[in-house]
Parts: C-alpha cells; structure tokens; sequence
C-alpha cells in the first residue's frame, strides 16, 4: 500500500497535477474500468450457475437472488440425470481429448525433435508444410475428411474425431515444441551420445528438459478440442458418441422449455472447464503468448 | 571396405520420428483439402454429376440467381462480423491490456483471469447462456436495463432481422476479447520501463506517451490479433449454428460463410445436400483467408518495423 502510494506520488508530481483528490480518482480510474468489464465477462456465467440451483418461480421471479432455502432446488439436475446420458457424454469428450493429446504430444514431440536436431535434406521445406496448418483451418476440408472417415469405416465413432483433432494440432505443437527443443544444450545430447545411446534414448533424455514447453502446448490444444462442436456433429452425430459440446447442444435443444434443465446443463457444462482453467490459467496464458508472438 | 563403413548408414531414426506426425497430417488435413480442391471443379447434379466442369461451380456460386443471394449475403454479414470484432474487441483488449500493464495494480492477476474466463467456455454453450439472458421470458436483460433507467430500450435483439447480427457479433466479442487483450499486454510487459520513464520526464502526458512511444513499439501485435481476428471470424460457425440453427435466421440476416458451408454441403429442409458445390464454398473461405494472410505477411509486416527491444 505504502510503496503505491509512493509511486503514484512520483507520477503525479511528474505530470504536475498532485492534489489529493485528483490523485485518488487517478488512482481509482482503473479499477473502476476492469471493475466493469469483469463483471461484464462474469456476470452471466455467475448468474446461469446460480439460478441453475433454484426452483422454477425463483429463477422467474427473483433471478438475481442467491438460492435461498426457500428457493432451493435441484429440479434440473434430476431432469438431466434421469432424461439424458451426461456422464456418458463426459466419458466420450475425456476420451478424446485424452487420446488426442497424447497423440499430438507424442508424434509432436519425435517430429519437433527431429526437426530440431538433425540437419537433412528438405528440413526448413518440412517445416514449412508442416506450418501450413496453423494459419489454415481444417474445417475447410471437412467435405474430403467425412468421404475419408466414411470410406475407413470410422464414421460415428470416437476415433474418427481423435484422428482430425490429431491432425489440427499437430502444426502449432511441432512449431512451438521445436523452438523450445533447439534451446536445449547441444553438450547434454552429444554426451548422451559418447556414452552409447542410441538416438531413440536421446530423444527420451530430452523430452523431460522441456516439459514445460509440453505442458503449455497440451493446455493450449485442449480447450479447442474438448469445445468443438463442428466435427462432433458431422463426423459422430450419433448419440452413442456425442460429446459434452454435442450433447449439451442437442439437449437443449430439445428441453428449450424447461428451464431448470437448460441452466443445469449449461452449468454442467461450464464448471469443470472453469475449474480446470482455474488450475492451470498460468500455463495457459504462457502458452497463448507463446504461440502468437513467436 | 573401409571407405564403405565411413558412408553414413541411412538415417532410419529420422524417418521413424518424422513419419506418424507428417502421415496423419498429410492424411487428414493436406490431403482433404486438395481432395476439396478437386470436388470443387466437379459437377454435382444433373448430366454433369461426377465430371470435370472446371470453375463452372466457382461460376454458379458467384452469379446464379439460386447462389449468389446468398453467398454475397453471407460474405456481407462476414464482414460485418468482422469489421465489430475490429472495432470493439480488438480497442477493448487494447484498452485492459493498458490498464493492467500499470506498474502498480492490485489484483493484477485476478482481474487477468476472470477476463480471459469466457474465452474457455464453448462457443455452443456461450451462444445458450445469451440466448437466456437476452430472452424476453426470463427478462433478465430487460430487468438489468430498467435497473439503470433504460427499459425502455430493451427489445428481443437476436430476434429482429436489423439487429441479430450486430447481437451475435457482440456475444463473441464479448466470449473473445480475452485474446487481443492478452496479446497486447505480452507485447507492451516487453517494453522497457526506462522508455516510458524518459518521456513522462520529458513532459509527456500518459495518454500522449502512450501513443507516440508504446504504440508503435506494439504495432507487429496489431497485426498479429487483426489476422489472427480474421482468420477466426472467417471460420465462425458454432455459435450462430447453436443461436440460429443451419438457416442462420432471421431471414439468412446471420448466414455466415460458415453456416452457408454447412447448409450447402449437409442440405436443409428440402434442399438436398451438394457436395461438390460445399466444397465450392470452402474454396471461397480459404481464398479469403488466404488472401488475408497474405496481406498481412507480404504488406504490413514489410512496412512494420519491428523494433528489438
């Protein structure tokens, strides 16, 4: 507090306007503005969680109320338990995200540390086809990749889904990954190799070193995957494979009137995203700057 | 002998690394985009089904009186889109990314993370919780507007034909202005203290500092969230596909290029689905964005200076 004040002191007397009031609404100024726009980005998310714990008349009658004993209800909650597959529609999202990653990760990493490491033949031409994806949407070949999938069998099943997602991330994570490879010590892998390993092993011995890298980039691949609504829909429309995002939408859809269910599937929805952004918002964010400004 | 064990043997370890990553790439994203390429120049009813017809499809889409309504319309609300998310997603994030940036702020941290919080969600789920808010049946934005003296003002915005657009366009800016904003503050924490420092001694108002010192230091990430901007609006589908469904009502007036992509390939209603000419629409989208990058690489970031700090 004390060494705040002196700063704005500082630059108060700079600019020569130090009266105090003036100096306190400078101070005010901008906690005023970001007051407003996080409620503003907070607000309806707060109030749809909220009012997805009351009964029917309160989240008419009172909607900026907090559930209150007499409001109280877990109307919704039953309406989806007992109506729709949610747990199943988890199950599928986490399968596929899961098996993504691992796959962009894994095949990511063996290609950024090939592209990193060795010098051969075509390299900056591979990673310049290999950059090509970031900028182009996969979308734009979805009419080739539903033939493909129909034509492999894989038509409404989860893996259908894990091949594309695959596919989309690769670009950014080999990108991304084979900047933070190259930094590695040169020293460390030659050592590695005097005393016999095998490339194989020396790939393993550098994975660890840039794990952090690794976590960025699978915080940042995540959330498009798991949020996806466009190849759910047209590659696994079945409802055996719908995912959260897919079943969320159908479902409300189909109970548009019920509103207990619609704010109990929406907060279903939101929270266990927002509670793993709230776990790992700082990776996040690194990984967000790290693969624009570079 | 010898000279034959000197000759480096084939580097099979390379291809082992390079080969799952570059043959699931290759399969499912290179490959069905020029396989897209291609279904766009050929015929997709009638005697012509299946043959090569050149940019006759190209052609259709562009003047016949079936398509080209609706193309030029969804390209018109696209720009549209776009041009709303230039005009106040992208100076919103500016302007947080500034105030955060202040050398002195408490609660730094929470403020960057509570704003960045809608950008998690799904675009679907996003599109629902507007579309409840904004509902005249729960009358939570008509109840919000009257708190502040302006009831009189609400109307059922995603509903009329001269304002659902403008609305989504603001639900998305509203979703995304996390991003700019974060882009923008990575940009301005790279700016050296002292460079401020010494035109504030000079006799420069924050304000005037700003401008003429950080601005142009940051001006690179201008152009990085305009085609990163862009890019994603020329993209957008979900959320006007769960808000509007595949007709993108009222009256196609929030048909973008893709949710007409998606009408054309899939069909809607009666209108059976045409590959040939889905792709025909892809093609559009990518020439699009496609020239938007390139402007970008090949004009800003030429006349840009990028200053190393």
């Amino acid at each position: 507090m004390s060494s705040s004040t002196v700063q704005h002191n500082i630059s108060a007397t700079q600019t020569g306007r130090s009266t105090a009031m003036g100096h306190f609404l400078r101070r005010l100024a901008p906690h005023i503005v970001l007051l407003f726009f996080t409620a503003i980005a907070t607000l309806p998310i707060v109030l749809i969680v909220v009012n997805s714990f009351k009964n029917r008349s309160a989240i008419f009658g009172t909607p900026f109320a907090p559930p209150l004993p007499g409001s109280f209800s877990l109307e919704g909650y039953n309406t989806i338990v007992n109506q729709s597959d949610f747990g199943r529609y988890f199950g599928n999202s986490l399968f596929v995200t899961l098996v993504s990653m691992t796959l962009i990760l894994l095949t990511g990493a063996m290609a950024s540390f090939a592209l990193s490491e060795y010098r051969f033949r075509g390299a900056t031409l591979l990673g310049l086809y290999l950059a090509l994806g970031i900028m182009i949407p996969i979308r734009l070949g979805t009419v080739s990749i539903l033939y493909l999938i129909v034509g492999m069998n894989l038509a409404n099943t989860l893996w259908a889904l894990v091949v594309v997602y695959t596919a989309q991330g690769l670009p950014l994570t080999i990108f991304i990954l084979s900047q933070f490879m190259r930094q590695v010590p040169s020293e460390l892998k030659d050592a590695a190799r005097i005393d016999g390993a095998s490339e194989y092993r020396v790939f393993r011995l550098i994975v660890p070193l840039v794990r952090p890298a690794i976590a960025t980039v699978a915080v940042f691949i995540m959330i498009p995957i798991w949020n996806d609504l466009w190849f759910p829909l047209i590659l696994a429309p079945s409802e055996h494979t719908w995912t959260v995002t897919l079943g969320a939408q159908q479902f409300l859809g189909q109970f548009v009137s019920d509103w207990n269910a619609v704010l109990a599937a929406l907060t279903l929805a939101i929270v266990p995203i927002l509670v793993l952004y709230a776990i790992f918002s700082r990776q996040l964010i690194r990984g967000l700057t790290a693969g624009a400004t570079k | 002998m010898r000279q034959q064990r000197s000759r480096k043997p084939f580097p099979t370890h390379i291809v082992v690394f390079l080969l799952p990553a570059v043959a699931i790439y290759t399969i499912f994203m290179i490959w069905p985009l020029l396989d897209s390429l291609r279904l766009s120049l050929v015929g997709g009813s009638g005697a012509q089904a299946g043959q090569f017809v050149g940019l006759q499809n190209y052609h259709t889409l562009l003047t016949d009186p079936q398509w080209a309504p609706r193309f030029w319309g969804a390209l018109r609300n696209n720009l549209i889109f776009f041009a709303i998310h230039m005009l106040v997603q992208n100076p919103i994030g500016l302007l947080l990314a500034v105030l955060l940036n202040a050398r002195v702020l408490r609660g730094r941290a929470i403020y960057r993370t509570l704003l960045f919080a809608p950008t998690m969600l799904s675009v679907v789920i996003v599109g629902f919780i507007w579309q409840l808010i904004l509902s005249p049946l729960w009358g939570v934005a008509g109840g919000m507007l009257k708190l502040v003296g302006l009831g009189g003002l609400y109307q059922p915005w995603l509903g009329l034909e001269r304002t659902a657009l403008p609305t989504l366009s603001l639900i998305s800016v509203w979703q995304f202005v996390g991003i700019p904003m974060m882009l923008f503050l990575t940009a301005l924490l790279a700016i050296p203290e002292e460079l401020d420092e010494a035109a504030r001694v000079d006799g420069a108002g924050a304000w005037r500092a700003f401008w003429s010192i950080k601005f142009p230091l940051i001006l690179p990430t201008v152009g990085i969230v305009t085609v990163l901007t862009f890019v994603g609006n020329f993209n957008a589908f979900d959320l006007i596909y769960s808000v509007k469904g595949a007709l993108a009502g009222p009256n196609f007036s929030t048909d973008l290029l893709g949710t007409l992509f998606y009408r054309t390939f899939f069909g809607f209603q009666l209108q059976a689905g045409n590959p040939p000419m889905g792709t025909t629409v892809a093609m559009m989208i990518f020439l699009i964005i496609l020239a938007g990058v390139l402007l970008y690489l090949f004009v800003w970031q030429r006349r840009v200076l990028t200053y190393e700090l």
